[in-house]
């Protein structure tokens, strides 16, 4: 069957599957600094977890490339629908990176989109942001926008009824909307094979006559190329597509939580001879366009830009903790009106003397 | 111009105003293009204002309600239509997670002025779990407005200033009322404003708080109990459950200094519950009884052969009141 094929552009050894293919070395760069900044921030992020400066976090790790890839190929009026793994993603599309570092501690600021970019915070409920990204595409297709949505979401989140309600409403309005599937073969503990008896998550598209795609999550020209053909088909009005990009987390799903319990370090170890970090540097060293000094300077600028954001996000005081009772509502009611300053009496009375 | 309508006209008539004032305002919903939903509210609007305003969609409640979330916030105006209440429980992680806090989470970036009616409550020898009364979910989700109209007039006035409105809004619509009165409604563009209840009737003895059909069942039983018994009942029908009208309850309640809460919904953990509290707690002082609350019984909305036993008829609101009067007088 076509949505078995995994579709792949760049070979393990970094040369091209087609040699045919033209790839612009302005765009291969861009996507390096994209695959290095954010290993380097998500590794950072797990350090920060570890030393108690941010509560549980998500890592991405073995993911950048499906992440990076895709969003790279998104046009700024288009609108994100990540999950909480997503960082990549959102950060390549212009989310800033001091909010996600608040959103990780716990900070409402971390949730607030950036003012020129639709980007909506982190889905943390399973599979709900499908119905909703099929929907604001559905409002660009209304408003004659030429904008489209991209959801984001795992394996897991396949075996939710808001899955296959999203994907449904999707097809039968023709809404301009990517579903893109990372899957890493893991929801927490659960792997694929009890997640589903479908060989495949590109598959289930068939039952909805959408179109599909399998592939390489770890090869993010493949990535970026069939996120772009399926934006391009949305746009002009050939419905959505589902993207299932075959991929890995290579640590835990939360620093919760305890790989070790469910699969073998051999696993994740096999794993990490697809790396698509190792695979696009290993392209642009054939291509002369990676000599060791580039790539030492594009490392040490990425540090860089993590640890400005880092410091920003310690720095910036708390907001005042009556931040809560705003934009509940349009207007306050009366009922947290009257929590609000009786809470606000309290803590000038305890808290502020 | 006044005609006497239905609560159902009254619906629609607000509806195609709403639809014709404003395109970024679309309907969607189970059987409500061609069919003209199930109730018939949305008649004639699909051939009025065509399938890409007047949308059948899928028997989807997470669908629905999910896409309509994505519609608003990306500048579009939906109303929904769910069925039967009893059948919104698919959507609920989309309205609890999502529609209820995505404005505070994005503190205001966002924000998701989404109307979701559906035919809602007991009387109309309905089958099994169409007939049931869960607006105490919603009452209890800071980010959403509850609203239960409970006439023709109001069922107009209310869609439509929830139209105007940048909040989610439950809008639940008693069956039992849908077609049981006719009551002169304007035919022009009013509003009646959520957040503020109604006065139906003045009266010195006794506030009863009620909303939706109930009201009805509150008005037979005033009657009796003044004519019979000399007790004088002051109406107030809340109209809007969240955020509800304190000020018209006091100003009630001070005057008579009883309170009684009518609701068809389960008696623990109701609005009721909510409403007692807040009485108890501000007017301990001014009242000459405790609050009391007639209600649904703590059971499942039971089948229609004998839910009119279910519901507070005007009766069993006579027959409760009479006894608290009486526990009072010993």
């Amino acid at each position: 069957m076509e949505q078995q094929r995994l579709f792949q552009i760049l070979e393990l050894d970094g040369t091209l599957s087609d040699n045919s293919m033209v790839i612009s070395e302005k765009l291969a760069v861009e996507m390096y600094k994209l695959l290095v900044l954010n290993r380097v921030f998500d590794r950072k992020l797990v350090n920060m977890q570890r030393k108690g400066q941010i509560g549980t976090y998500a890592s991405f790790e073995g993911q950048e490339a499906s992440q990076v890839g895709s969003a790279m190929a998104l046009l700024p009026q288009d609108w994100m629908f990540p999950t909480y793994r997503d960082h990549a993603a959102m950060l390549t599309f212009g989310y800033e990176m001091v909010k996600i570092i608040w959103y990780w501690m716990g900070r409402i600021e971390g949730c607030m989109p950036p003012n020129n970019r639709n980007i909506l915070p982190p889905y943390v409920p399973i599979a709900t942001q499908i119905p909703q990204a099929a929907g604001a595409a559905w409002a660009s297709k209304y408003k004659n926008e030429g904008a489209c949505s991209i959801a984001y979401f795992g394996d897991g989140a396949t075996s939710e009824g808001d899955f296959h309600e999203g994907l449904n409403m999707a097809s039968v309005f023709k809404a301009p909307v990517v579903f893109f599937c990372q899957n890493n073969g893991y929801a927490i503990s659960v792997p694929f094979s009890r997640q589903t008896a479908s060989e495949t998550v590109a598959q289930k598209a068939i039952a909805y006559n959408m179109n599909c795609v399998r592939v390489d999550g770890n090869d993010v020209f493949a990535v970026y190329v069939t996120t772009k053909n399926a934006l391009e088909a949305a746009r002009s009005g050939k419905g959505p597509t589902l993207i299932e990009a075959v991929t890995y987390r290579y640590g835990p799903h939360t620093t919760a939580d305890d790989p070790s319990r469910y699969r073998s370090a051999e696993e994740s170890e096999t794993w990490k001879l697809r790396d698509p970090l190792l695979r696009l540097e290993a392209y642009l060293r054939k291509q002369n366009v990676l000599d060791q000094d580039t790539q030492e300077m594009i490392h040490i600028e990425a540090d860089r830009l993590v640890n400005d954001g880092i410091q920003y996000a310690l720095n910036v005081p708390k907001p005042d903790p009556s931040i809560m009772f705003k934009h509940v509502l349009s207007e306050k009611p009366w009922n947290i009106q009257e929590q609000e300053s009786s809470f606000n009496s309290f803590m000038e009375r305890y808290h502020h003397q | 111009m006044q005609r006497d309508l239905t609560v159902v006209q009254a619906l629609n008539e607000a509806l195609d105003l709403l639809l014709t004032e404003d395109d970024k305002i679309l309907l969607l919903g189970q059987d409500i293009g061609k069919n003209g939903g199930v109730f018939r509210v949305t008649e004639n609007l699909f051939n009025k204002f065509g399938d890409h305003r007047v949308v059948d969609t899928p028997l989807s409640e997470a669908g629905i309600v999910g896409c309509a979330i994505g519609l608003a916030l990306n500048g579009l105006k939906p109303i929904v239509e769910i069925e039967f209440f009893g059948f919104i429980y698919p959507a609920l992680e989309q309205i609890l997670s999502h529609l209820s806090r995505l404005r505070m989470r994005t503190q205001g970036k966002y924000e998701v002025p989404l109307i979701i009616r559906a035919p809602y409550g007991a009387g109309v020898r309905a089958p099994e779990l169409h007939s049931e009364s869960i607006e105490s979910l919603f009452f209890q989700s800071p980010g959403v407005k509850v609203v239960i109209p409970s006439n023709p007039y109001d069922a107009k006035g209310l869609l439509i200033a929830a139209s105007e409105g940048h909040d989610p809004v439950i809008f639940l619509e008693p069956m039992r009322i849908y077609r049981s009165m006719r009551h002169p409604v304007p035919q022009h563009r009013y509003t009646v404003p959520l957040g503020k209840a109604n006065v139906i009737k003045e009266g010195k003895d006794i506030s009863i708080i009620c909303w939706g059909a109930m009201v009805w069942n509150v008005i037979k039983a005033a009657d009796q109990l003044e004519n019979t018994q000399g007790i004088s009942v002051e109406i107030i029908d809340l109209r809007t459950l969240y955020p509800f009208d304190m000020d018209t309850i006091k100003e009630s309640i001070r005057k008579t200094q009883r309170a009684v809460i009518v609701h068809e919904a389960p008696l623990t953990g109701g609005v009721g519950a909510e409403l007692a509290a807040v009485i108890h707690d501000r007017m301990f002082g001014e009242l000459k009884s405790p609050v009391k609350r007639i209600t649904g019984f703590d059971v499942p909305v039971p089948q229609f052969s004998i839910e009119d036993y279910y519901l507070p008829s005007s009766d069993r609101i006579i027959h409760e009141i009479n006894q608290m009067l009486v526990s009072i007088k010993r």
